[in-house]
């Protein structure tokens, strides 16, 4: 490849590019993201290949292995160009098929279709499927389209286009206005608006700057960062530049845990290639502005996604995050200014330049702007990840995209933020998502976790659970963190296993505070929130816990037992035979009963009960009551009277 | 340098730019309680003992004196209602592990501090960092460094280092608050370099 040296040789290349693909030629794209591989993805796109051989269609049929289409759910993804046909869970049998009858034949696989749940119909064309049809795919539309790997696919949708714009048409001054004017905030933690930490950096004093990626994601759950870092690493590489050029940097830094190999090939992959293009490097697009680019590996502690700890591991050392009044877009890296932005906030650049400012605040709510992606995980129909306009409800986000609660549950609540975010109950479900919504609900954004959580979930186990997971996240520096949330942690165990007292709530309302005034870093700050959040909204649980030793969602082991309704055991013995523990006794024609003793809760047997008649009861906060005697538990069947 | 006002505690004090809150009100003979501060050391933030309130535009909020840099006009409270609840909580949280440390000692008793709020586990660091600072900073051996991370963050001596330059050294030992330094070395002796005790030093 040739290196492009002026904007004209950019455009002349993409025409070139554009006219050589035949936009009518049937092209196969498949889903190779990292939860697609996972789902058997490769199989399926090498079995395409050979098909496409063998049927002697090489030439004339195109194969793209693109990146991850949000609905992992339902990987490996096919979509059929140019008519945009969408097969899901696809396996090698499947190939040749498919190939035979939808490439060659142009009929549709009926059985490879997405059945929406709600109607129970087919369809056929991914801009018709619920999941598809109500997100606003700004960010990670490309995802689906474009290879990874060959950068003539991200200059076919217009790739670079925004960075020659910036290099040639706008001055630096400019840029940072227009990414101000955008009202662009950070993506990946607080929210913080971008345009005034990039302007805090353009300003501050010194030669040597830097600008960096953060994709460190460490939240469980949460895989958009990774997602479009592996689909769309050019995208993330043109808003980094764009923002060096803004701020006069020359170097920068992809700091990507270790834990996601694809992304770190695709992006390491992509700088070469725009280096080989001129995109990155000396003299880009031969506008004298020089800019490199590196990837750093992370190993993949939690806490060095925050701002400190990730700089304080760039520099090669323990990823800790320093005390600092003096913020990092001033005194950074190496102190020198540094701008740290998230890989989907960087992806939103190039965007806010080609369409400009206005274009990107029509999208959102009053204060926050553009569309976010989220990961749409826990007790909901498509999991998968979702990008939609800031401002949509929860509900919508939930039943429209997610397709609601499987198994028939009521939702309780939805997780939002991460493990430092907070619960929001049902009666919020109309909330816009937003940064200052959702922070004034008492829960936050975060990088876009969403977790969704249905009755069967103890609000007090929630919040003990995510206080387990900061807990063993903690670096352990500062005393309130370490400690308090230690503390926190034993107090909320307690609780659930029934050993909760009077003055429990208060002891870690106090706490909280002490977290969340005086731990040195976010973690710490926010580590409270699972706490303070479940209580605001299921205080009647903790109540419960602590006061009459119940768990009114019948989670907790300790505070529940199981129990056989004698008047509705039909001795039909399947629990008693499927008990790991040989806790049920029972017999032919005997009514059953749980042993206490020797229970282990594990709810197999409510579970294989058979529902006609649901005989095993799940009780908390009452005694179990009595075994009824000997004589009573002969069932006597078919009319027949034993007197 | 031009002088910086600020005011501590009602008190108008004098201080130089790049010095800290603490830097200041120390010179000005007012206390704040430090425990992982020292001189001679890099400012390092961990035990928080050291938060202060700060007024500005009509808003509260805590920092930690250590590392917050004067500003001109800054006005400052080391003690309200809110810092003493904390401060009284963070000495709670370390009394479990250090309950006999004597600094800690005349702290809990002026800020009313239940040294068996919490279940005792005494591990007795506080995780101050000064032996592992010192050690790093002054002497430039890292003969001690932390290792793990959380809750199971513990100081560990490095026996290779430690083996040749502690013997001979052993500055750190009166840094330390409690008496977790000297048992630390005793075991790390024991264990790992027991013949070194009876080595000349050559
Ligand atoms: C404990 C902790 C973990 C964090 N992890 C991440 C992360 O994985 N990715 C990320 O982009 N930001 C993370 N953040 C937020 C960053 O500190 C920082 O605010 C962000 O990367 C700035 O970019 P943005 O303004 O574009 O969001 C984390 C913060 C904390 C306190
Ligand atoms: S708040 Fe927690 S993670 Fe942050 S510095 Fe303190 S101990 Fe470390
Ligand atoms: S809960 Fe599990 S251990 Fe207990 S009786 Fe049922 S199947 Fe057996
Ligand atoms: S051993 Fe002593 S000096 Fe070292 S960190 Fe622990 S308490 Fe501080
Ligand atoms: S990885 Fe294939 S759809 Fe997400
Ligand atoms: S003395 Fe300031 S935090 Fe320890």
């Amino acid at each position: 490849m040739e290196r492009i040296n002026s904007a004209n040789e950019l455009e002349a290349l993409r025409k070139s590019i554009l006219s050589s693909r035949d936009t009518n030629k049937p092209c196969i794209t498949i889903c190779s993201g990292s939860a697609c591989h996972a789902s058997g993805s490769k199989e399926v796109a090498s079995r395409i290949e050979e098909e496409i051989a063998n049927q002697g269609l090489s030439g004339t049929v195109d194969v793209r292995k693109t990146g991850c289409h949000g609905f992992c759910e339902k990987g490996p993804i096919i979509v059929i160009h140019p008519e945009k046909i969408c097969y899901f869970q696809i396996k090698p049998e499947d190939v040749s098929e498919i190939v035979t009858e939808t490439i060659i034949g142009k009929k549709i696989i009926e059985r490879l279709l997405y059945t929406d749940p709600a109607t129970n119909e087919k369809i056929v064309y991914e801009s018709e499927i619920p999941f598809y049809k109500n997100q606003e795919r700004l960010v990670f539309g490309s995802n689906g389209s474009i290879d990874p790997k060959n950068l003539d696919d991200y200059l076919a949708i217009g790739g670079y286009s925004a960075l020659a714009k910036a290099l040639f048409q706008m001055t630096p001054g400019q840029v940072v206005e227009e990414v101000k004017k955008s009202n662009l905030r950070g993506r990946g933690g607080g929210g913080f608006p971008a345009g005034s930490k990039w302007e805090g950096s353009r300003n501050a004093p010194g030669d040597i700057k830097y600008v960096i990626v953060n994709a460190d994601e460490g939240d469980p759950g949460a895989y958009m960062d990774r997602s479009l870092l592996e689909g769309n690493p050019h995208s993330v590489l043109e808003g980094l530049t764009i923002g060096a050029y803004a701020v006069g940097s020359h170097e920068g830094y992809i700091y990507v845990r270790q834990e996601y190999p694809l992304a770190v090939e695709n992006v390491t992959t992509a700088i070469k290639q725009a280096q080989e293009y001129g995109l990155l490097g000396k003299n880009i697009l031969g506008s004298g502005f020089d800019f490199t680019v590196k990837v750093h590996m992370g190993a993949g502690a939690f806490v060095c996604g925050e701002s400190t700890a990730l700089m304080t591991a760039l520099e090669g050392r323990a990823g800790e995050p320093r005390p600092k009044y003096i913020r990092s877009n001033v005194k950074g890296l190496w102190n020198r200014p540094s701008v740290l932005n998230n890989v989907e906030t960087w992806s939103n650049v190039p965007l806010i330049i080609n369409n400009g400012a206005d274009w990107f605040t029509k999208l959102g709510t009053e204060s926050s702007k553009g569309t976010k992606i989220f990961s749409v995980v826990g007790k909901i129909n498509n999991t998968g990840l979702v990008e939609v306009p800031m401002g949509m409800t929860l509900r919508d986000i939930i039943y429209k995209i997610g397709g609601g609660i499987p198994g028939g549950k009521k939702f309780k609540a939805v997780q939002t933020g991460g493990p430092s975010g907070g619960c929001l109950p049902e009666e919020l479900l109309d909330l816009q998502v937003g940064f200052d919504e959702l922070t004034k609900a008492g829960s936050m954004m975060g990088s876009g976790g969403m977790i969704v959580l249905d009755e069967d979930t103890c609000m007090v186990d929630v919040a003990r659970y995510f206080l387990e997971f900061l807990t063993d996240e903690s670096c352990g520096k500062c005393v309130p963190c370490r400690e308090g949330i230690r503390q926190m942690l034993q107090t909320l165990t307690k609780i659930t296993q029934g050993k909760g007292k009077e003055g429990d709530i208060e002891l870690l309302e106090e706490l909280a505070e002490t977290a969340r005034e005086a731990a040195l870093c976010a973690l710490g700050k926010s580590a409270p929130n699972p706490f303070l959040s479940t209580l605001k909204y299921f205080r009647n649980e903790y109540e419960a816990h602590i006061k009459e030793k119940r768990c009114p969602a019948l989670s907790c082991k300790e505070l529940i037992a199981f129990y056989i309704d004698p008047k509705k055991c039909q001795a039909c013995t399947t629990c008693a035979r499927k008990c790991p523990s040989n806790a049920i006794i029972g017999g032919k024609n005997l009514i059953h009963m749980v042993d206490q003793e020797k229970c282990t809760k594990c709810g197999t047997c409510f579970e294989v009960c058979p529902p006609r008649f649901s005989a095993v009861k799940k009780i908390s906060g009452e005694p179990v009551p009595d075994p009824i005697p000997e004589e009573a538990r002969i069932i006597v069947r078919g009319g027949k009277k034993n007197e | 340098m031009s002088d910086i006002v600020l005011q501590i505690d009602g008190v108008e004090v004098a201080a130089k730019e790049g010095m800290t809150v603490l830097e200041a009100a120390q010179k000005a003979g007012i206390y704040i309680p430090t425990l992982c501060h020292h001189e001679k050391l890099e400012p390092y933030g961990a035990c928080r003992l050291c938060l202060v309130e700060l007024e500005s535009r009509g808003r509260s909020r805590l920092v930690v004196s250590c590392l917050y840099p004067v500003e001109k006009g800054l006005v400052v409270k080391t003690r309200s209602e809110k810092v003493d609840r904390v401060r009284k909580m963070i000495l709670e949280l370390l009394l479990s592990h250090a309950p006999d440390a004597f600094e800690l000692q005349d702290l809990a008793k002026e800020y009313g501090a239940d040294k068996y709020r919490f279940e005792k586990e005494p591990s007795f660091c506080v995780h101050c960092g000064l032996c592992v600072r010192y050690c790093a900073e002054v002497k430039k051996k890292e003969a001690i460094g932390f290792v793990n991370r959380g809750t199971k963050r513990e100081i560990s001596f490095i026996p290779e280092i430690a083996s040749k330059e502690c013997w001979n050294c052993k500055e750190c030992f009166p840094l330390c608050p409690t008496e977790a330094l000297q048992a630390a070395f005793v075991l790390a002796k024991a264990l790992s370099f027991p013949s070194t005790e009876h080595a000349p030093a050559e």
